[in-house]
């Protein structure tokens, strides 16, 4: 039991991951797609904030009293990584909106079948 | 001042360049001005690979901060090599692309098109000489999502759906190094790679770390398309405008290979990764399946772009079982294929996208009796053809020479073997191309005289390819210098020749 309650943070990243990479796999739908890889993505920044907490640490701030902080970096890294994963979803979907232009849907399976009638 | 700040050249200049050409519009004057940074790029990456074959490995700290606290620029022979590579091609993709986007990219989205290149040229420079494993990452995405702007840009619709795919599989890709780069900051709290590898050296066998080792490999695979992670290049290749295929098969998947390359000897010690974790054996099967399976895909293709598409991913087989061999001479077969294969892939895509911009088809069909109307476009097809399977004084030769000495070195007859299988069957793939091209009349539907040969300035940068494919099957002492130099750099410290295979 404990090994579960210990490492929570942990669990939780790896259900997000999961979930995030099936709806990947699964979904027909090019926005549900995206949806999948956020939370893909967001399982990551989890892992990577999660694991700048420093136990019994404060905020890293410089105040009187306080002689632990928490690591700041792993936070300052995943910022970048976010913005990344913006710059990622707003191509993705204008991507989308384009596809739905061009072939009138955003279903996998409806627009392969366009294709192949051409 | 300008030799102190060398080392951010390549990546600065097309960084700063890129809002410059957006907003110069759509005229001739942002081809000319991204050519022209392209090119200066290109000689600053010369004068870094002079400047490390003769003093040895470049640090720079970003902003004055000191290493590991900053983030380090390392310039050393291997990266100035790939770098020198990447930047010469984009410089003559970009000479090309001003009368091949013409035709297949709308004329309001030309800027955006250049601006797009010298942004996935800024992201490539930056993961070649990056020193910090998270700004590679970084790096890395940069140029993704200019590669998925430049494959979308296409007219034809079928190029949307390729983009989103490989959208997805990069995205993966880049997500799984940031894991494995997370975990590595877990162990050793240190991003910088030269601090990573010392740091590292203190665990003997750490599962936090080989877990981190793992997502690296498998989202590096992805990038570089290795068999089988591969199933995102073939369409993006087909359907992306033909300079943009030119340019990326020609560079980022090579700049992935060294991205492999160098978390494999410079993050996590080539001692780590082949003789605890026997990567070296999952890599050389990987590698030979690659070459077979995608060679013959591309022996039944009918879309000459998917056929060169499905080749690029054999040969990146052949550089990646170039790795695998675990030596020197196997390191420094792969470092110089990367750079062959970039003068071969380039000049064949450049190729065929003449004949895109004349016949407004890539089938095999459309090649039909082309021998005679376009000959300089045909005669750089079958000099770069020849160079992929392999023919002596042709640079493909030198890089499949060192491969099978390499293999031999080690008494692997049947690699060796299998090598020499793998070249018959791009005789094979090639050989239709030509046979089409040479011995098979044109239709006569088809309104002959428009069909001539295409501007010069594209057949210019296809055809310096192709006399480089040959210079450099003739006179092999720059790459060879330069690959035998840089993989004794990469295996310094390491016995090699004790491995056990």
């Amino acid at each position: 039991m404990s090994f579960i309650a210990d490492y929570y943070n942990y669990w939780i990243v790896v259900f997000l991951m999961m979930t995030g990479f099936y709806i990947v796999i699964s979904a027909s739908n090019l926005v549900k797609k995206v949806v999948g890889l956020n939370i893909f993505q967001t399982s990551v920044f989890m892992l990577y904030i999660s694991m700048g907490k420093v136990k019994g640490g404060t905020a890293p701030i410089l105040t009187e009293g306080a002689t632990q902080y928490s690591n700041p970096l792993p936070h300052v890294l995943i910022l970048t990584a976010i913005v990344v994963g913006v710059a990622t979803t707003a191509v993705a979907l204008s991507l989308i909106v384009r596809i739905k232009e061009e072939y009138g849907t955003v279903e996998e399976n409806e627009f392969e079948n366009k294709d192949d009638a051409i | 001042m300008i030799e102190q700040h060398l080392a951010t050249l390549p990546i600065i200049l097309p960084l700063i360049a890129a809002p410059i050409a957006l907003i110069l519009g759509r005229s001739m004057l942002t081809w000319a001005f991204a050519t022209l940074v392209s090119a200066l790029s290109c000689i600053a990456s010369w004068q870094l690979l002079m400047i490390t074959l003769s003093d040895g490995a470049l640090s720079y700290a970003l902003g004055g901060w000191p290493p590991p606290w900053g983030i380090e620029l390392n310039v050393d022979v291997t990266n100035a090599f790939v770098l020198l590579a990447v930047s010469a091609m984009s410089t003559l993709v970009l000479i090309y692309s001003k009368d091949s986007i013409e035709k297949e990219i709308n004329t309001s989205n030309h800027s955006l098109y250049y601006t797009a290149h010298l942004l996935c040229l800024t992201g490539l420079s930056g993961m070649l000489i990056t020193g910090d494993a998270f700004n590679l990452f970084v790096f890395l995405e940069i140029s993704s999502l200019a590669t998925y702007t430049l494959v979308s840009l296409a007219s034809d619709r079928r190029c949307l759906t390729a983009t989103f795919r490989y959208l997805v599989m990069g995205t993966i890709g880049a997500t799984f190094i940031l894991i494995g780069v997370g975990m590595l900051y877990m162990k050793t709290g240190t991003l910088n790679m030269a601090d990573l590898s010392t740091k590292m050296a203190a665990f003997e066998s750490n599962r936090t770390l080989n877990t981190g080792l793992a997502f690296i490999m498998v989202g590096v695979s992805l990038k570089l398309a290795l068999f089988p992670l591969h199933m995102w290049l073939p369409a993006a290749y087909t359907h992306a405008p033909s300079s943009v295929t030119a340019f990326l098969a020609s560079t980022a998947t090579k700049v992935a290979v060294y991205v492999m390359i160098r978390f494999i000897f410079s993050v996590f010690g080539a001692s780590h990764v082949f003789e605890t974790m026997s990567m070296e054996i999952i890599l050389m099967i990987l590698a030979i399946v690659a070459i077979f399976k995608c060679s013959y895909m591309a022996t039944v293709q009918s879309n000459v772009k998917t056929l060169l598409a499905y080749s690029s991913v054999a040969q990146i087989g052949y550089m990646v079982l170039g790795i695998s061999l675990v030596s020197i001479p196997g390191l420094m077969s792969g470092l110089i294929h990367i750079f062959n294969h970039a003068l071969m892939k380039g000049a064949l895509f450049m190729a065929v996208g003449a004949v895109f911009y004349r016949m407004g088809s890539v089938n095999i069909e459309a090649f039909k009796g082309l021998g005679k109307k376009m000959p300089l476009t045909m005669a750089a097809f079958t000099i770069a053809g020849l160079s992929i399977i392999g023919v002596p004084l042709t640079a493909g030769f030198v890089s499949k020479w060192y491969l099978v000495t390499a293999a031999l070195e080690q008494d692997l007859w049947i690699v060796a073997a299998l090598v020499l299988l793998g070249s018959l069957l791009a005789v094979v793939y090639i050989g239709r191309v030509l046979e089409a091209a040479y011995f098979q009349e044109p239709p006569e539907s088809q309104d002959a005289n428009n069909i001539k040969e295409v501007p010069w300035l594209m057949l210019m940068p296809m055809w310096i390819l192709v006399l480089a494919n040959i210079y450099f099957g003739i006179n092999t002492s720059l790459t060879v210098e330069a690959a035998t130099s840089a993989s004794q750099w990469l295996f310094q410290g390491y016995n090699p020749a004790g491995v056990a295979l």
